[in-house]
C-alpha cells in the first residue's frame, strides 16, 4: 500500500509539474475570439477610411500577413503595383486581367493565375499557388472586403487607387468591420486607451516603459513633429530607442478628429 | 508441416489486409450521383432526379442549436470523454500488436517465458477493452446530446462506415475472447499456429476500427468529397480517404505502440515494487525491460511520423500549417519539447540503471555521463523558444523579442539537429546496454568497433553540417528540406550499426549471467515517468490537432457557433489534459488491480455447507 501511495504521489507531482509549466512557465496567449458578423455602412465611408479598412482586413481577418511577411513564406507586396504590370506581361501568366486592379482581384480569388517563381506549391513547378481563394471557406471575404484590400494594396504600394467603394450595404466579419461605424472618440484618454498607447509610453495614467516618456513631450516637440510621429513612427527615432517597434498603422486607423485631438493633447503636456 | 502452417498464417494475414482495403466496396453506395444513376438504370420510366437522395449543405447554426444540459460545459465534457476513449483505445490497439510479436518470438525460440509474458500483457488489457467500448458509447451519446447537428452531419456522410464500425466490434470481441480464453487451450503444434492466427485477426480488426474512426476525425480537419457549402458529392471511400487520413493513421499506429509499451512498463514497475520475493522481482524486472524496449523502439521513429504529419498539414493548407507552428499554438511546442525531453531522459535513465544487472557494464559506465551531457544539451536546444514574450522593460533590455545568442537556437534547423542528436545518443545508450554483458568473439571485433565509431562520427558531423550550413547560411527553402537528409542520416546510423552489431556479437560470450531484479527501485519510477509523460503528451497533442480547426466543426465548411467556439488557451488546455490524465491513470490502476484479483482464490473455511 505504501508503494501505491508513493507511485500515486510521484505521478501527481509529474502531472502537476507539466500543468504548472504550461500555466506559469510560458506566456498565456489568449487566442482571438471567432469573428462575429457585423454590418458595414459603406455609404458613409471616405476613400481613406476604405483604404484603412483594407489595411485592417489585410492584417487581421484576411490573415494575409501569416505568409506575406519578412519570413519569406510568400512574396512581399510593398511594390505590388509595379510588379503587377510585369507579371501580366510574363509568359507564365494564365489570367485575363488588363489592369492592376483586375490583376489584384484575380490574385485574391484565383491565386494560381500567376505564381511568383519560388513560391509555388511543392512539386508544382510554380504553376500552383499555396494561397487559398480569399472569398472561400476559412477566410471568407465578401466583395466589399476584397475591394478594400485591393484599395489598401494599391495605396501601400504607391499605385493610384482605382477601386471604387461599393455602393451597397455589405455584410462583413471580424475586427476590420466594427470601428468603421463607430463614432469618433471625444477625449484624449479614450484615444490613448483604444490605441493602447500606454502599453509602451508613460502618459496620463499609463506607465509603459518601452517607448519614450510622453508626460512632458509638449515642452520638447511641436504639433507637426507629434503628428508625423503618429502617422509615420519610424520617420524620426528618439535617441536611445530602436525603430520598428511602434505599429505603423495606428495613424491610419484614427479618424482625423481623433488624430488632431491627440496631437493637441500631447502638445499641451509641458509640465 | 511448418510450410503449411506458414501458408495458413500468411493467407490469414493477406485476407485481413484485403478486408481492410475492400471494406469500402462492401458498404452501400453513398454518392448522390451514383444513387441517381442506379435509379435511372433500374427503372427507366422513373424520374431519377425527383427520387434521388440529395444531400443538404452543412448547416448554419446559432448558439440556440447547442443544447445546454444541467450546467455541464459541453466542450469540456466531450473533450474529456473523447480523450479518455482515445487513451484506452490506443492502449488496446497497441498491446495486441506486441503481444502477437512476443508470442511469435516465444513460439520460434520455444522459450515459454515469452509466451507467459504475452499472456500477462493481454490479461491486463482485457478489462480495458470493456472500458474502451463504454467510453466510446459515452462519447457517442455526448456528441448526440451536446452537438446534435454535428453528429447528424457526420453520420449522414459516414453512416455506412459507422455501421461497419459497430459490426466490427462484434468481430473484434469474438476474436479477442477466443484469443484470450483459448490461450492455454490452443498450445503446441498446429494449435499454437491457430492461436497466433487469431492474434493476427485481432490486430487486423483493431487496426481497421482505428482507421475507420481516424477517418471521421481527419474529415473534420481536411474534408473531402464535399463542395464549399459542405454538400456531400462523393462516395464513402473518398470521404474516408481524405488528405490527412493516412498521415494520422501512420502517426497513431507508431505512437500507440510506444504508448502501449510505456503503460505496460508502468504495470511491470508497480508489480516489481510490490514483489514478494526475488523471483517476482526478477520476472517483473524482465517484463519492465521488454516493455521499455518496445516503447523506445517505437519512440525512435515517432518524431519522423510527426514531421510527416505536419508536412502533410502544410501541404493540405498552408494556413493550417502556419496556425499550427507559427500562430497561437507555437508555444505549445515548447511544452511538447519538455515532455519529449522527459520521455527520452527517463527512457535513457532506465537503461543506465539497467546496466546494474550486468557485471560487464563497468566498461561502459564512464561513457554514460557524456551521453547524459549531450542529451541534456539537445533537450535545451529543443526547448529554446523562437521568440520571447516579455514585459516592456525586459524587451527594452533585450533590444527586441529575439535573444542575441539564444535566438539562433529557436529556429527549426537547430531543433532538427537537436532531435537527431537526441535519437542517435538514445540509440547509443541502447547499444551500450546490449553490449554490457557480452564480449565479441569474432576476429574482426576491433575493426567492427572502429567502423561503428567512424559511422557515428561521420553521421553526427553530417547532421551538424546539414543543420548549421543549410539552416543558417542558405535560403529558407533549404532550411526545411535539410531535415530529410538529417533524418535519413540518423536512420542509417541506426540500421548500419544494428547490422554490424548483429554479426559482431553472433556467438558472443556472456560476461556472467544477467542478474534480473538487480536494479534500484528508482529505476522503476523512470517507467512511471515515461507512462505519465506519454499520457499527458497525447492529451496535449490531441488538443492542438483539434484546435487548429479553430472555430470550425469541419474545416472551412461547417462553422462552430457554440458558446465554446473560441480556441482555449494553453493553460486552460493543460488543466483539462491534467484532469484527464489523472482520471485515466486512476482507471488504469483499477484495470491493473482487476487483473491481479482474478488469479486470487480464497478458501472460506466453514462458510459452505458440507456436502454429504
Amino acid at each position: 500500500m505504501i508503494n501505491f501511495f508513493k507511485v500515486a504521489i510521484f505521478s501527481l507531482l509529474v502531472v502537476g509539474g507539466f500543468w504548472g509549466f504550461s500555466n506559469f512557465g510560458i506566456p498565456q496567449i489568449k487566442p482571438a475570439p471567432p469573428p462575429v458578423e457585423e454590418k458595414l455602412d459603406l455609404g458613409a465611408m471616405t476613400m481613406d477610411q476604405f483604404v484603412a479598412l483594407g489595411g485592417k482586413i489585410f492584417h487581421g481577418k484576411g490573415t494575409c500577413t501569416l505568409c506575406h511577411n519578412a519570413m519569406g513564406r510568400a512574396p512581399m507586396l510593398d511594390q505590388i503595383g509595379a510588379h503587377a504590370v510585369e507579371h501580366m506581361k510574363d509568359a507564365r501568366y494564365k489570367g485575363e486581367a488588363k489592369t492592376v486592379e483586375e490583376y489584384l482581384h484575380e490574385s485574391l480569388v484565383k491565386p494560381s493565375a500567376f505564381v511568383v517563381a519560388g513560391f509555388g506549391k511543392s512539386g508544382s513547378n510554380d504553376t500552383e499557388s499555396p494561397m487559398p481563394d480569399v472569398t472561400g471557406g476559412g477566410i471568407g471575404l465578401n466583395e466589399a472586403e476584397v475591394a478594400a484590400v485591393i484599395a489598401y494594396l494599391q495605396d501601400s504600394s504607391g499605385s493610384e487607387v482605382t477601386v471604387e467603394i461599393p455602393k451597397m450595404e455589405a455584410p462583413a466579419e471580424g475586427e476590420g468591420a466594427a470601428p468603421v461605424e463607430e463614432a469618433a472618440l471625444k477625449t484624449p484618454e479614450e484615444i490613448l486607451t483604444k490605441y493602447s498607447c500606454g502599453a509602451c509610453h508613460t502618459v496620463a495614467d499609463h506607465a509603459g516603459e518601452l517607448g519614450p516618456n510622453l508626460t512632458k513631450i509638449g515642452a520638447k516637440r511641436n504639433k507637426e513633429y507629434l503628428r508625423q510621429a503618429i502617422l509615420d513612427p519610424d520617420a524620426v527615432i528618439a535617441t536611445g530607442y530602436s525603430g520598428g517597434m511602434m505599429p505603423a498603422a495606428i495613424g491610419e486607423q484614427m479618424k482625423a478628429s481623433e488624430l488632431e485631438l491627440l496631437v493637441n493633447y500631447l502638445a499641451g503636456l509641458k509640465k | 508441416m511448418l510450410t503449411r502452417n506458414m501458408k495458413i498464417t500468411f493467407g490469414a494475414f493477406m485476407l485481413a489486409i484485403l478486408a481492410i482495403f475492400m471494406l469500402p466496396d462492401f458498404v452501400p453506395v453513398a454518392n448522390a450521383s451514383d444513387v441517381v444513376a442506379s435509379a435511372a438504370a433500374t427503372d427507366v420510366a422513373a424520374e431519377p432526379v425527383a427520387n434521388a437522395i440529395t444531400y443538404p449543405p452543412a448547416p448554419t447554426l446559432t448558439e440556440a442549436d447547442y443544447p445546454q444540459i444541467a450546467g455541464v460545459n459541453s466542450r469540456v465534457a466531450v473533450w474529456l470523454v473523447a480523450q479518455l476513449h482515445l487513451w484506452f483505445g490506443a492502449f488496446v490497439v497497441a498491446v495486441p500488436m506486441f503481444v502477437f510479436i512476443i508470442e511469435a518470438i516465444g513460439m520460434i525460440t520455444r522459450d515459454q517465458r515469452y509466451d507467459n509474458m504475452a499472456y500477462e500483457f493481454i490479461k491486463v488489457t482485457i478489462t480495458a477493452y470493456s472500458l474502451t467500448a463504454i467510453l466510446g458509447g459515452l462519447l457517442s451519446f455526448s456528441l448526440i446530446l451536446f452537438y446534435p447537428d454535428l453528429f447528424k452531419y457526420l453520420a449522414m456522410i459516414f453512416k455506412e462506415s459507422m455501421w461497419a464500425y459497430a459490426l466490427l466490434f462484434f468481430v473484434e470481441s469474438a476474436v479477442l475472447y477466443i484469443y484470450y480464453y483459448g490461450w492455454h487451450w490452443l498450445q503446441g503444434g498446429n494449435k499454437k499456429w491457430v492461436h497466433l492466427t487469431f492474434g493476427l485477426l485481432l490486430n487486423a480488426a483493431g487496426l481497421t476500427l482505428m482507421f475507420l474512426a481516424n477517418a471521421w476525425t481527419t474529415f473534420m480537419m481536411s474534408p473531402s468529397a464535399v463542395d464549399a457549402a459542405g454538400v456531400f458529392n462523393g462516395n464513402i471511400w473518398e470521404a474516408i480517404h481524405n488528405f490527412l487520413w493516412n498521415p494520422i493513421n501512420i502517426h497513431r499506429v507508431v505512437a500507440n505502440v510506444a504508448y502501449g509499451g510505456s503503460v505496460v512498463g508502468a504495470y511491470a514497475a508497480f508489480k516489481f515494487l510490490n514483489a514478494k520475493n526475488k523471483e517476482q522481482r526478477a520476472h517483473y524486472d524482465w517484463v519492465g525491460y521488454n516493455a521499455n524496449f518496445i516503447a523506445i523502439s517505437a519512440l525512435l521513429p515517432l518524431p519522423f511520423a510527426g514531421y510527416y504529419l505536419t508536412a502533410e498539414m502544410y501541404a493540405y493548407s498552408q494556413q493550417m500549417g502556419i496556425t499550427l507552428m507559427g500562430g497561437v499554438f507555437a508555444w505549445l511546442f515548447i511544452i511538447q519539447a519538455v515532455l519529449i525531453g522527459a520521455l527520452f531522459l527517463s527512457a535513457n535513465y532506465y537503461l543506465w540503471c539497467g546496466m546494474g544487472r550486468s557485471e560487464g557494464a563497468y566498461r561502459y559506465n564512464p561513457k554514460i555521463k557524456y551521453i547524459a551531457f549531450v542529451l541534456v544539451l539537445a533537450f535545451l536546444v529543443w526547448f529554446t523558444p523562437h521568440t520571447l514574450v516579455l514585459t516592456n522593460s525586459e524587451l527594452k533590455d533585450l533590444g527586441g523579442p529575439y535573444h542575441k545568442y539564444l535566438g539562433a537556437f529557436g529556429i527549426m534547423p537547430a531543433k532538427n539537429t537537436a532531435v537527431n542528436f537526441l535519437l542517435t545518443f538514445t540509440f547509443l545508450s541502447f547499444v551500450f546496454y546490449r553490449r554490457a554483458n557480452k564480449v565479441a568473439t569474432v576476429s574482426w571485433a576491433a575493426a567492427g568497433n572502429a567502423a561503428q565509431i567512424a559511422l557515428f562520427t561521420a553521421g553526427l558531423i553530417n547532421i551538424v553540417i546539414l543543420g548549421v550550413y543549410y539552416g543558417y547560411f542558405t535560403n529558407t527553402v533549404y532550411k526545411v528540406a535539410a531535415s530529410i537528409p538529417q533524418v535519413l542520416t540518423t536512420l542509417l546510423i541506426i540500421i548500419i550499426s544494428v547490422v554490424i552489431d548483429t554479426f559482431m556479437y553472433k556467438g558472443a560470450k556472456d560476461v556472467a549471467p544477467l542478474h534480473w531484479g538487480k536494479v534500484p527501485a528508482r529505476s522503476q519510477y523512470a517507467l512511471f515517468l515515461l507512462a505519465v509523460s506519454f499520457t499527458w503528451l497525447m492529451g496535449l497533442m490531441g488538443y492542438v490537432r483539434s484546435g487548429i480547426r479553430q472555430h470550425w466543426h469541419v474545416s472551412n465548411i461547417f462553422r462552430d457557433a457554440s458558446p465554446d467556439a473560441f480556441t482555449p488557451s494553453l493553460g486552460y488546455a493543460a488543466s483539462v489534459v491534467s484532469v484527464g490524465t489523472i482520471l485515466f491513470m486512476t482507471m488504469v490502476i483499477f484495470v491493473f488491480w482487476l487483473s491481479t484479483i482474478s488469479g486470487k482464490h480464497v478458501v472460506a473455511k466453514g462458510y459452505w455447507k458440507e456436502q454429504a
